[in-house]
């Protein structure tokens, strides 16, 4: 296949995920100013910071509010990374693909076009926001469903996957990394209301506050809440799950094309390290500087697929 | 659809009994089901010089254009004989240029003109064949009556159109594919990539790799490339994507360079080879042009055809089907007044508000004067334009076009029509019996252009 569509799925599927991904931190973020009744800005600050789009804001912005937060998190043509850039991106990337996409698929993400930029043509109302956050998660189900009913399993799947997962390894990280301190040991006061809300909207973040309940017993721990998202295999949305997806769809693509890359091993020592270090021993060398470390070695993955798969030359 | 005595025309006679049956609210909900259907597949255009509205979707009727097969064969001889004198056309003023030294054309008409290619001199593209993808646009203005209005040997566009009307009405009225025996056009596709295969380059040794070339997402028919691409299981290339490597034409895949065999190009010549032609061109190939000449490539349609659709041309057409062929052209032409020529540009001039004036190098409707339906004040402005560059304008008559029926809120009503069958040409010319019927949506309108509010319909040819 064309290394320019490769990197056209790539980008396709990052883009979808960061715009769903979007969707949930915004709802996070309103769950939590629901919840609590002095200082919602603040909330929205590690919003903005968790989707790495805080010093843009402040570009366009004098003040922060939760108004034009939320705006220019959900529908800002400012904000690359607004839910509305992200679906507009996804769609131009996969009109620009089509030819290596099913008819549901391109039609699904069509329609969420369709439907997101006629229901994000103005400013969202309040009381229409759950509202919108449900068609964003709704519309972005679609194409997955799409997309998983339809498709070959071959090299343009498993591209669509690697930029599915690096994008989803990418955004969780970030979300724990902004809030890495509510999960110190020694800052925490343990089992503080403000602590059990800060906890619960990570968990919110990524949709995960129920499914903790099944594995933890219900009780909001941080390291435990640091292992969910990191280590547990089981959990759609954390690193390790992530790294599994994307060292298995390596491998295919590796077995297919009978050559490795640089971005396989570095993909496989990821995996490894997530699956051997305990979430004790990562909470003692500094949660921080891990994560940091993760989401540079994530990008540098990133790269190393763009180059070995010749997207770009 | 009607006779004089308004009896349904023979062909109509199986759908004019369907339609008098159906109730008209029904058929306008199905109108907007076809426009969803449209717009949610993504079968769009864009409209240059329009802002915010990169993609707009071209109406579709759904009442079928049908013809009948006795019809359908006479204008299909017409086609194929002109398909074949444009080809030999090609031939000789690339090669012997007997033609121009049979005193029949000017030979500055030719070497003057902008679409002549130097660089195809002396070269046959593989199979002697130029114009692979014809879309001859033809109208209709009696029985039996047809008229040549252009040739369009360089690029046609439109016949996925022809694929998704054909699509979208056996969707929503399955039922008139049972009652009416419609010839199929779903095959096109497949007898595309058949007739490019067949007309693979000396240097292809193995099965021939056929791609598309797309100027790019920007572009106003990108959904037709994609569309095509996918039918027709190939590769959908842009210039970035390919390099000239080793003497071949290679596109980058992520197993590294793969050579291509043949180019269905959907890009202009300018823009082909900035080595050859436009430097600045972004969406061409370095080089390919060196490569063709070598033989390891095939474009279709071959760089510099479009001499021989040029505008200046047309009016020479009746003497190039003769002078080829050696027979009186089966289809005719519409009359043509050059307005370069003194006497011709006088009698335009004189009457103007009985004749359409068209740029010789114009295309999609625009820079043309519809005279019957321009105001005072166009016509003047027009006739001043046409004072200063004479050269660049013909003129022909308005004809009677024949009308087919629309679908309007209150039922039915007449619109003039035209007809792009589409014709793919090998060792052999197949015509595809059906294409595109553009249809004037403005009433009394002739102009059916997408760009200007044309709208389409299914064509269908019936067998019998």
């Amino acid at each position: 296949m064309l290394g320019r569509t490769a990197n056209g799925l790539y980008w396709m599927f990052r883009y979808i995920e960061r715009a769903e991904n979007g969707a949930r931190l915004i709802d996070a973020g309103l769950r939590m100013s629901l919840t609590r009744s002095e200082a919602t800005e603040d909330d929205w600050e590690g919003v903005l910071q968790s989707a790495g789009v805080r010093e843009l804001y402040d570009q366009v912005h004098d003040q922060l509010t939760s108004s034009d937060a939320i705006d220019f998190l959900l529908r800002d043509h400012a904000n690359p990374s607004s839910v509305m850039s992200c679906i507009e991106a996804g769609r131009h990337n996969a009109r620009m693909v089509r030819t290596a996409l099913t008819r549901e698929t391109w039609e699904a993400t069509n329609e969420c076009w369709i439907d997101m930029k006629a229901m994000l043509a103005r400013k969202v109302r309040p009381a229409e926001m759950p509202e919108v956050i449900d068609a964003i998660k709704r519309r972005a189900g679609l194409i997955r469903g799409a997309f998983h009913g339809t498709m070959l399993r071959n090299e343009i799947f498993n591209f669509s996957r690697i930029g599915t997962f690096i994008e989803r390894a990418d955004n969780t990280a970030r979300i724990l990394d902004v809030k890495y301190y509510v999960l110190l040991p020694a800052v925490s006061a343990v089992g503080s209301s403000m602590d059990n809300v800060q906890w619960e909207s990570i968990l919110r973040s990524v949709s995960a506050h129920r499914a903790y309940g099944w594995v933890y017993d219900a009780e909001l721990r941080p390291a435990n809440i640091a292992d969910f998202l990191i280590s547990n295999g089981r959990m759609p949305r954390s690193l390790a799950y992530c790294y599994e997806k994307i060292v298995s769809n390596l491998g295919y693509l590796a077995r297919e094309y009978g050559e490795k890359h640089a971005a396989h091993e570095t993909a496989e020592q990821t995996l490894e390290s997530l699956r051997s270090r305990s979430i004790d021993d990562i909470m003692d060398q500094g949660l921080h500087e891990y994560l940091e470390e993760f989401i540079s070695h994530n990008n540098r993955l990133g790269q190393e697929i763009t180059d070995g798969y010749r997207f770009y030359h | 659809m009607m006779n004089a005595d308004s009896s349904p025309r023979r062909p109509y006679s199986t759908y004019h009994e369907w339609y008098a049956s159906q109730d008209r609210n029904r058929l306008i909900a199905k109108s907007k089901e076809a426009e969803n259907i449209f717009r949610k597949t993504g079968i769009t255009f864009a409209v240059y010089g329009h802002a915010d509205s990169s993609e707009k979707l071209i109406p579709f009727d759904l009442i079928p254009r049908i013809i009948s097969g006795r019809e359908w064969r006479k204008l299909a001889q017409g086609i194929e004989q002109r398909v074949l004198a444009l080809n030999a056309f090609l031939d000789d003023i690339y090669h012997k240029q007997e033609i121009i030294r049979a005193g029949r054309i000017p030979r500055e008409l030719i070497e003057k003109n902008d679409a002549f290619l130097p660089q195809m001199i002396g070269f046959r593209p593989p199979g002697g064949v130029y114009t692979h993808i014809v879309g001859t646009d033809i109208v209709r203005t009696g029985e039996d009556q047809f008229y040549v209005l252009e040739d369009n040997a360089r690029t046609p566009s439109g016949v996925s159109y022809m694929l998704e009307n054909r699509e979208t009405m056996m969707q929503m009225f399955p039922e008139l594919f049972h009652q009416n025996r419609v010839r199929p056009v779903e095959n096109y596709p497949y007898l595309l990539r058949q007739s490019l295969s067949s007309l693979a380059p000396p240097g292809c040794t193995g099965k021939p790799r056929v791609a598309v070339l797309t100027p790019g997402i920007y572009n106003s028919a990108f959904y037709e490339h994609a569309f095509l691409a996918d039918m027709m299981g190939v590769e959908l290339v842009e210039g970035s994507d390919l390099r000239v490597i080793d003497g071949k034409v290679k596109m980058r895949t992520t197993r590294g360079y793969e050579a291509i065999d043949v180019l269905y190009r959907r890009v202009d010549d300018d823009f082909l080879d900035p080595l050859t032609f436009r430097p600045d061109s972004a969406l061409g190939i370095p080089g390919i042009m060196d490569v063709y000449r070598a033989g390891n490539i095939t474009i279709a349609n071959a760089p510099g055809t479009g001499i021989s659709d040029d505008k200046a041309i047309y009016s020479y057409m009746p003497e190039i089907v003769e002078f080829y062929t050696g027979r009186k052209p089966l289809l005719e032409n519409v009359p043509t007044w050059r307005c370069s020529e003194q006497p011709s540009l006088k009698y335009v001039l004189e009457h103007l508000d009985e004749l359409v004036v068209k740029e010789v190098h114009g295309s999609g409707g625009y820079g043309m004067l519809v005279g019957p339906t321009a105001t005072k004040r166009e016509r003047a402005a027009f006739a001043e334009k046409l004072k200063e560059r004479p050269g660049n304008y013909i003129a022909q008559p308005t004809l009677s076009l024949s009308t087919v029926p629309i679908l309007v809120n209150k039922g039915i009503a007449p619109r003039h029509v035209d007809l792009r069958p589409y014709v793919l040409v090998s060792d052999k010319v197949q015509i595809i019996p059906g294409g595109l019927t553009r249809v004037a949506l403005k009433e009394g309108s002739l102009v059916v252009n997408s760009s200007q509010g044309g709208g389409t319909k299914d064509t269908w040819v019936l067998e019998d």
